[in-house]
């Protein structure tokens, strides 16, 4: 018996551990060979794995279509397990082993950092699908990285979209919950940052763990203040709880939450305290509802009905959103200057008016990211749905 | 809000998490009275209860109660599953080498479970209505309320049944000597089985009660056993009214720390608390002082 226990152990261990690699038979010129390193497992699984399916998807229609020139595209996706010391293994077997000629990932700002230097140490591009601006720009020197680009919204966009949106309605005294990891201190950095420049007063500014199951006693110290409303940065359960702690208070002020709640689970778990909820969030989940004469919605209503066709019953999240928009600018850079990786760096460079899933991308020497603040559309959940705000 | 007012929410939100505490310490003390090991699995079964109710529930057409009593029925199970599986079989059964492989078991049954049921977070509704009651100006969810009353409920059958049963009686003896008890016929063997299934259920009803308030997932048995192992360290180890008291004690600091203090030492309080005591009193708040001459 106890030989049977350990013979699980060490099976479910294997389980946990092993790594997804997608290779495809080999057409008559050779393949391109893209590289990702995702969270598909691990704490970030929600966002990794719609950006796997994602990638696996494009490649396969792409290579249906008879590829890039000629050339097939080989996707070669490692998981990272949402740990920086595994996605660093991963990137190195990429660069090194798989030698292919550009990187896309990784999930989280966390995970990204760690595989920068190596794939900038190649000298092929890297395009992240997480959202910090360090990615793009070396924090200390203040220089654009060349080697690095990235297709997820910063959080400096999202606070002044949440801005934007107060002074419209004339809300000045703002409190702030955040959660203490990577997600809520960058989104914290930033609302205290822009407050100045858009006259915002902040008169509380509380904290609660990743693993936290009740926020009543922040909150309760909120309710004690004069704030008009409330904004909540964080991502997974506590929003959910936050939401509901809320609720319970009898609370009035505004609720708002950042864009990393845009996504069904949310819903799910918050139920019916979600309704009222404030959000800035890329047009994906509200993407039946813009004008016809929006640039991006034949995009994102393309993108979701064929993701959820072959995914059923998965639906389209705003994660998988920027892996298409990755594997779009460096397919179409591709296509355009080959896979020479000084000329394809160039090209990616030179991306302008690309209609993807996070917005229009308009990138430049100094900007790789190539997003504004309207990448973000306000975004109110009323009956358990998401509805634009106009 | 006045002062008051919010220090009654601070009380009555660190009391239902105490109760929770409280009622993961008494499965601590549980075993380590028929055993004299520490059960590090015990956040497991709180993590079971949630999770196999939650799942009951997402079926169509079952109860809130039908499904409550089935998941602790199940956990029950697994708890002496575990007990059979893992605990009795060990050829060198040294204390050390039981809390060891308790460790490893917690890892497995998480493990099975992230493999099972996934690695989202999962609410379960909350057992009557989820308007707020306001009491001195502090709001408290009906859930709380049976958070609360549930683990008085939970205490006292567990004091009548240690005090006029049978097999109540038995369990002390064995706690007090174990080779006296087995002299007087008591099956000791037995004894810790029933001990593991005690435990598991109390465990699952704390993890079924505590779960509409802060959602279940796969990984939430570890936080929630610490902490109850670090209420049952502050109320002695083995001592019933000294668990119950660590938990209220510990869950009621946490919450007053979030709210005066900050919210990011809230955790620290638990582990500070523990290790004071035993600094100062290693025996507990309630515990023996005089053990086995």
């Amino acid at each position: 018996m106890k030989k049977l226990a350990l013979f699980t152990a060490i099976l479910v261990i294997c389980g946990l551990t092993f790594a997804t690699v997608i290779a495809r038979e080999k057409p008559e010129k050779a393949p391109y060979k893209i590289g990702a390193v995702i969270d598909v497992t691990g704490g970030a699984s929600g966002l990794g794995e719609p950006e796997k399916q994602t990638l696996e998807m494009l490649a396969e229609e792409l290579n249906a279509k008879g590829g890039i020139n000629g050339h097939k595209i080989e996707m070669i996706i490692y998981d990272n397990e949402s740990d920086p010391t595994k996605a660093v293994t991963k990137a190195k077997k990429l660069v090194n082993e798989d030698k292919v000629i550009a990187v896309i990932g990784a999930t989280q700002s966390g995970t990204t950092f760690p595989i920068i230097p190596i794939v900038v140490g190649a000298k092929i591009p890297l395009v992240s699908v997480a959202a910090s601006w360090k990615i793009v720009t070396d924090p200390d020197t203040k220089q654009t990285r060349p080697w690095v680009f990235k297709t997820a919204q910063s959080d400096s966009l999202a606070v002044s979209k949440i801005y934007d949106y107060l002074n419209k309605n004339k809300i000045s005294k703002v409190a702030l919950i955040t959660v203490s990891n990577g997600f809520g201190d960058s989104g914290r950095g930033e609302l205290l940052r822009l407050a100045p420049e858009f006259k915002i007063n902040i008169v509380a500014d509380e904290r609660f763990g990743e693993q936290d199951a009740d926020m009543t006693a922040q909150l309760t110290k909120i309710k004690g203040t004069d704030a008009q409303a409330v904004i909540c940065w964080c991502i997974q359960k506590g929003p959910a709880i936050v939401a509901k702690n809320f609720k319970d208070l009898g609370m009035t002020q505004k609720l708002i939450m950042s864009h990393g709640i845009a996504n069904q689970k949310f819903l799910d778990l918050a139920g019916d305290a979600a309704n009222g909820i404030i959000l800035p969030a890329g047009r994906l989940i509200v993407a039946e509802q813009l004008p016809l004469t929006d640039p991006q919605r034949k995009i994102l209503l393309d993108y979701k009905s064929k993701f959820e066709a072959k995914f059923s019953p998965a639906k389209v999240s705003t994660f998988g959103g920027h892996a298409y928009d990755a594997f779009m600018i460096l397919t179409n850079a591709l296509k355009k200057a080959g896979p020479e990786p000084e000329k394809l760096r160039a090209e990616i460079e030179k991306t302008k008016n690309f209609a993807g899933c996070g917005g229009i991308f308009n990138m430049g020497p100094d900007d790789h990211e190539g997003l504004t603040k309207d990448a973000f559309v306000m975004v109110e959940i009323k009956g358990g749905k998401w509805e634009l705000l106009k | 809000m006045e002062w008051h007012s919010q220090l009654i929410q601070y009380l009555a939100t660190g009391i239902t998490t105490g109760a929770i505490y409280a009622l993961v310490a008494l499965g601590f003390t549980i075993i380590y009275n028929s055993t004299e090991i520490i059960n590090f699995a015990q956040g497991e079964f709180v993590m079971l209860g949630g999770m196999i109710a939650a799942g009951l529930l997402a079926m169509a057409g079952m109860p809130m109660w039908a499904a409550i009593m089935l998941a602790i029925a199940f956990a029950t199970i697994i708890g002496i599953i575990f007990e059979q599986l893992s605990i009795r079989p060990v050829k060198n059964p040294s204390v050390m080498n039981l809390i060891i492989i308790t460790i490893g078991g917690s890892i497995l049954i998480k493990g099975a479970a992230m493999i099972i049921w996934g690695k989202d977070d999962r609410p379960l509704r909350s057992f009557s209505s989820s308007q707020p009651l306001h009491i001195f100006g502090a709001a408290v969810t009906p859930q709380s309320l049976w958070v609360m009353t549930g683990t008085l409920l939970a205490v006292i059958l567990l004091h009548f049944f240690y005090e006029y049963t049978i097999t109540g009686k038995a369990l002390r003896a064995c706690a007090y000597n174990r080779k006296a008890a087995k002299l007087c016929g008591i099956s000791v063997e037995r004894m810790v089985l029933f001990s593991f299934g005690l435990s598991a259920a109390l465990g699952a009803f704390a993890g079924i009660l505590i779960a509409p308030i802060t959602f279940t997932s796969y990984d939430v048995g570890t936080m929630l056993g610490l902490k109850g192992f670090c209420a049952a360290i502050f109320g002695g180890l083995g001592s019933n009214p000294g668990a119950v008291l660590g938990g209220l004690v510990i869950g009621t600091l946490e919450s007053l720390s979030a709210g005066y203090v900050s919210s990011g030492y809230k955790d620290a309080v638990a582990f500070l608390i523990m290790l004071l005591v035993l600094y100062f009193r290693p025996a507990g708040i309630f515990g023996k002082r005089t053990e086995k001459v």
